[in-house]
């Protein structure tokens, strides 16, 4: 049988000529490069986070009020350049933003990894347990829901001490509604799947089932919804950190620098413009390619 | 979006006068020509062909019966002429649609040709309804896009799964596809296909999976649509007995390649390859007891790794009768790749002996052939004849 | 357990889907899919069941392989009641397989065949082939006619006939004793179903294995039964052996049946 593969390619019938030679090639290269322009930017914003802090040297308590409110370019007082300009009280714009890549990237990671987690099981058990587990979280998103997000997010947030984790809580209490959602229409139709029951049939244990049989099939929907997820919640953090919620005033976030700049946005709006545009191009990024990831494995298909 | 590039061709569509049917009918040539189409699908060695210099035509308000064992390349084949080959596929030859070659035309224009004017009903209905939208908005997701009102819409679906047979069409319509049963998704995927009027309507196996009352009258209405409308089908199935009913031409397949083709009737009456005959012989029958057929022996050859000459000679009981003192093949059907040439008036055969067979029909040496065959020697042989 | 196997026994069995309670909203009316079936499926034998779509037939044929429970009636196999997979013992969890209707959903799309397989094995330890596992998965394959190549690959590279196959040689793994075939033949092509049906048929005579076969091809499971079972609307309307029931139909449902069946000597009228 191996012969006849052989055959095959080493002598193709004369019709054929070369196989490779003749097929047509897959236009719109242009297309599909343009394609990852919002993967390598968010690349940039990743390597920033990392690396940035250990390169800029910057203290949110030291204030220079010779520097105030320098525009972008300036030379400051020991020398350097400000090259994002300073705020009110001297501090550097660009130093700012790269810290609050920081600040941004971590809480929306942990945010959700914490709502992604939480709401995969849950939506896991309502899906393909059903029955009361699922009417009773289903009643829990409903009243859930009901609720603005942000503002039970602010709810918890002022509850506690600032701090990160609490902001990732507060950002993870509505987070995970979206992923249980998501998991949850999945596994509801992979239930009927018969190589589930065909399974269920050999006393598969069910642990095994639900990794092997149901959880490889909703990762991709909830690794598109993790990307929309990531991007509501680097604005919802910003949000808490305008509002001058959430984390101490020694972090810097995106946030609190929008928020600093907003008494002098007609003598210094570039205080609150550069890390509003970090923010922007940020979270657009990340929701094209979320939107990407949506047609590949979105609408639960497959 | 809405009112975008679907507006000439919903026109086009949805007003096809009577006229425009009449022209087909009469029209030059036939609405699909398949011709000399290779379709090679990535492996990790190299480009497989998949399918080999398979031919045919599909003429309007006719039905065209794809058959052939699982894995001989039906569904490829329908997938080819929709334009849905898997990611990677690579197709060469002709596929004259009405005078073009859809082969060679860009990807905006198969997609207005999809759905509008050739439409498919897959053969797994549950893979191919999204399990997150209603029945009734996936029916309707053609004259949706059309920009059809609300309240229309509705309408329209409850009516397009009224047309299929569908009980309450109006209540069902929202439901979602895992509500429905096997034999309602089928007509819920009819429907779906009939929704945007097109000419041709590729059905991939569109009874197997449903008993034989429901298949009765998913038959039926594909044979009305075909009456009424004029509509063209290629219909694909293994089951010879729906074939007999349906298809007015038959295209048999085996390993990606076309072993033959001709008008059905005459086709099951009178096969002209041994593949066919094997097929035909090994149909149960209802009506009379019958014994299960001997299988041929093997198993159906991968077009990936298709036999030298003849695909089918490893299996076929005619070369083991053709080949001198004992030999296993024809020393022709291990060498020599059949072309399909035409045998009879219409019947077109890939098998070296195929005249061997024509002659054998019409003459009385049937059984002095049969007496040194090998297990596949049938009995209903006489009783076929005419 | 009773010393004489007696197999699988059905007595009354009821099953309702729907109109359980919902905390909010109304909920869709109660369907009867099985409305008192009383069926028996004797050690060897092949018992047929067959009526159209929504009788009620794979309905019983989940409850026989434990993924219904049923609203009420008894199941047994050999004196041992059966209830929910689970809570069955391993040997009867073994001796009871399935094999389902669509080719291509009953296989997990992310995993080889072989690893299909062996994860029957995996479940049940104890019917694991003592050497080479891969070697016996080549094994089966070859027994459900699958070349052993077959089982690197995965379903989506595999044509719907292939996968059939492959489920079959799955339920197999386990050697078990009764198979519930749910329209297991209906997506393979002729020739390949007599094989599969020959198959069936050694099997049965070999190991003793006896079948539940449900199926809509008349003509199929006039090849393969013993007894037939004619189900409309969640009922037997009647059971006879085979020849008895193409012979001389006692229901008109079973007529109607036999009249709407195609023949391939039909069309050449
Ligand atoms: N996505 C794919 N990638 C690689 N090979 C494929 C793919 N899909 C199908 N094949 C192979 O292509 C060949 C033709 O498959 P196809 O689905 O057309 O068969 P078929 O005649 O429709 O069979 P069936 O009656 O079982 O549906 C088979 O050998 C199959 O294994
Ligand atoms: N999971 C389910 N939920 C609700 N109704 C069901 C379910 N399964 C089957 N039914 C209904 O039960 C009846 C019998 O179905 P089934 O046993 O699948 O019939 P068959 O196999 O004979 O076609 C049908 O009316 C069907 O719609
Ligand atoms: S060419 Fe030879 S092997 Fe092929 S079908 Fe004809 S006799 Fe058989
Ligand atoms: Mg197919
Ligand atoms: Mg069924």
């Amino acid at each position: 049988m191996t012969d006849t593969v052989l055959a095959e390619r080493a002598a193709p019938t004369p019709r054929s000529a070369t196989i490779d030679a003749d097929l047509p090639r897959r236009p719109r290269r242009l297309g599909r490069i343009l394609r990852y322009v919002p993967h390598g930017i968010i690349a940039v914003y990743i390597v920033v986070a990392a690396v940035g802090p250990l390169v800029v040297d910057y203290d949110p308590l030291a204030t220079s009020v010779t520097d105030r409110l320098l525009s972008p370019g300036s030379t400051t007082s020991d020398g350097g350049t400000a090259w994002l300009g300073t705020d009110g009280v001297g501090r550097d714009i660009l130093d700012q933003v790269v810290l609050g890549a920081r600040t941004s990237m971590v809480i929306a990671v942990l945010t959700v990894a914490a709502a992604g987690t939480f709401g995969v099981i849950v939506g896991l058990i309502a899906g393909y347990v059903g029955g009361w587990a699922d009417a009773s979280i289903a009643r829990l998103i409903d009243i859930l829901v009901a609720f603005p997000g942000i503002l039970l997010a602010i709810v918890i947030a002022g509850l506690f001490r600032p701090g990160i984790l609490i902001v990732v809580l507060a950002l993870s209490a509505v987070g995970w509604i979206s992923f249980a959602r998501v998991v949850r229409g999945a596994s509801l139709s992979l239930r009927e799947r018969d190589w589930v029951n065909a399974a269920r049939v050999m006393a598969v244990p069910r642990r095994s089932i639900l990794g092997r049989h149901v959880l490889p099939f909703v990762v991709g929907p909830v690794v598109a919804m993790a990307t929309l997820e990531f991007a509501l919640v680097v604005l919802a953090e910003a949000g808490l950190s305008f509002l001058g919620i959430g984390l101490p005033s020694t972090s810097v976030s995106w946030g609190q620098t929008i928020a600093d700049g907003k008494e002098y946005l007609e003598l210094a709006p570039w205080i609150s413009a550069f890390p509003g545009v970090a923010l922007a191009v940020l979270v657009i990024c990340v929701g094209l390619v979320g939107d990407q990831l949506t047609a590949r494995y979105g609408g639960n298909r497959r | 979006m809405r009112t975008g590039p679907g507006d000439t061709g919903a026109d086009v569509a949805s007003q096809r006068s009577g006229a425009d049917v009449a022209n087909e009918r009469s029209g030059d040539g036939p609405l699909l020509d398949v011709r000399d189409l290779d379709v090679f699908l990535p492996a990790p060695s190299g480009p497989v062909r998949i399918i080999d210099r398979v031919s045919f035509t599909v003429d309007a308000g006719r039905t065209t019966g794809l058959i052939g064992e699982s894995g001989s390349g039906k569904t490829m084949t329908a997938m080819a002429v929709i334009g849905l080959l898997p990611q990677g596929a690579v197709t060469r030859g002709g596929l004259w649609w009405r005078g073009e070659n859809l082969l060679t035309a860009g990807p905006r224009r198969r997609r207005r040709v999809r759905g509008r004017e050739i439409a498919m009903i897959f053969q797994d209905p549950l893979a191919s309804l999204n399990p997150s939208q209603t029945v009734g908005r996936q029916v309707t997701e053609i004259p949706r896009r059309d920009g059809m009102s609300r309240r229309e819409l509705t309408a329209t679906a409850a009516e397009l799964l009224g047309r299929v047979g569908i009980p309450e069409p109006a209540r069902r319509a929202s439901n979602y596809p895992h509500q429905f049963s096997g034999g309602m998704r089928q007509r819920a995927m009819t429907a779906l296909a009939l929704a945007g009027k097109p000419r041709l309507i590729l059905a991939d196996e569109p009874t197997t999976a449903l008993d034989v009352t429901v298949q009765a009258r998913i038959l039926d209405m594909l044979r009305n649509l075909r009456e009424q409308e004029n509509t063209a089908m290629v219909l694909v199935s293994h089951d010879l007995r729906v074939m007999a009913h349906v298809a007015d031409d038959l295209v048999v397949m085996y390993a990606g390649r076309v072993c033959e083709r001709g008008p059905a009737r005459d086709l099951l009456r009178r096969p002209l390859h041994p593949y066919t005959k094997a097929l035909v012989e090994s149909v149960p029958a209802v009506h009379t007891k019958t014994a299960i057929a001997a299988p041929l022996p093997g198993s159906p050859a991968n077009p990936a790794q298709r036999p030298s000459g003849c695909a089918f000679h490893p299996r076929c009981p005619l070369t083991r009768v053709m080949a001198d003192d004992g030999a296993a093949a024809h020393e022709r059907c291990r060498t020599e790749e059949p072309e399909v040439l035409e045998v009879a008036p219409g019947r077109w055969s890939g098998c070296h002996f195929a005249g061997v067979l024509h002659d054998e029909r019409s003459s009385t040496r049937v059984a002095g052939r049969n007496g040194t065959g090998p297990d596949t020697a049938t009995t209903t042989e006489e009783e076929e004849r005419p | 357990m009773t010393e004489h196997p007696t197999g699988l026994s059905i007595r009354d069995l009821r099953v309702t889907f729907g109109g359980g309670r919902r905390l909010l909203g109304a909920g869709a009316p109660p369907v009867t899919a099985v409305a008192g079936v009383d069926l028996d499926v004797a050690p060897d034998e092949t018992v047929a069941v067959v009526g159209e779509s929504g009788s009620g037939k794979t309905t019983v044929a989940r409850c026989v392989v434990g993924l219904v429970r049923p609203d009420s009636g008894t199941l047994s196999y050999d004196g041992t009641p059966l209830g929910p997979v689970r809570g069955r013992p391993a040997e009867i969890q073994r001796a009871i397989q399935m094999v389902f209707q669509d080719p291509r959903s009953s296989l997990n799309p992310r995993m080889t065949a072989g690893a299909i397989i062996r994860e029957a094995w995996q479940a049940h330890p104890a019917a694991a082939p003592a050497g080479d596992q891969h070697a016996a998965v080549r094994d089966l394959l070859e027994e459900v006619g699958l070349d052993g190549g077959v089982a690197r690959r995965r379903p989506a590279e595999l044509s719907g006939g292939q996968c059939q196959r492959i489920s079959i040689a799955r339920a197999l793994a386990l050697r078990p004793r009764l198979l519930v075939c749910d329209e297991a033949v209906s997506a393979l092509d002729v020739s390949v179903q007599a094989q599969i049906l020959r198959l069936l048929v050694d099997l049965t005579r070999e190991h003793g294995l006896s079948l539940l076969f449900i199926s809509h091809d008349l003509g199929v499971v006039r090849q393969i039964a013993d007894r037939i079972a004619v189900m409309r609307s969640g009922e037997i309307v009647e059971t006879a052996a085979t020849e008895d029931l193409y012979r001389s139909p006692q229901h008109p449902y079973t007529r109607m049946l036999l009249d709407a069946a195609l023949d391939l000597e039909v069309a050449e009228t």
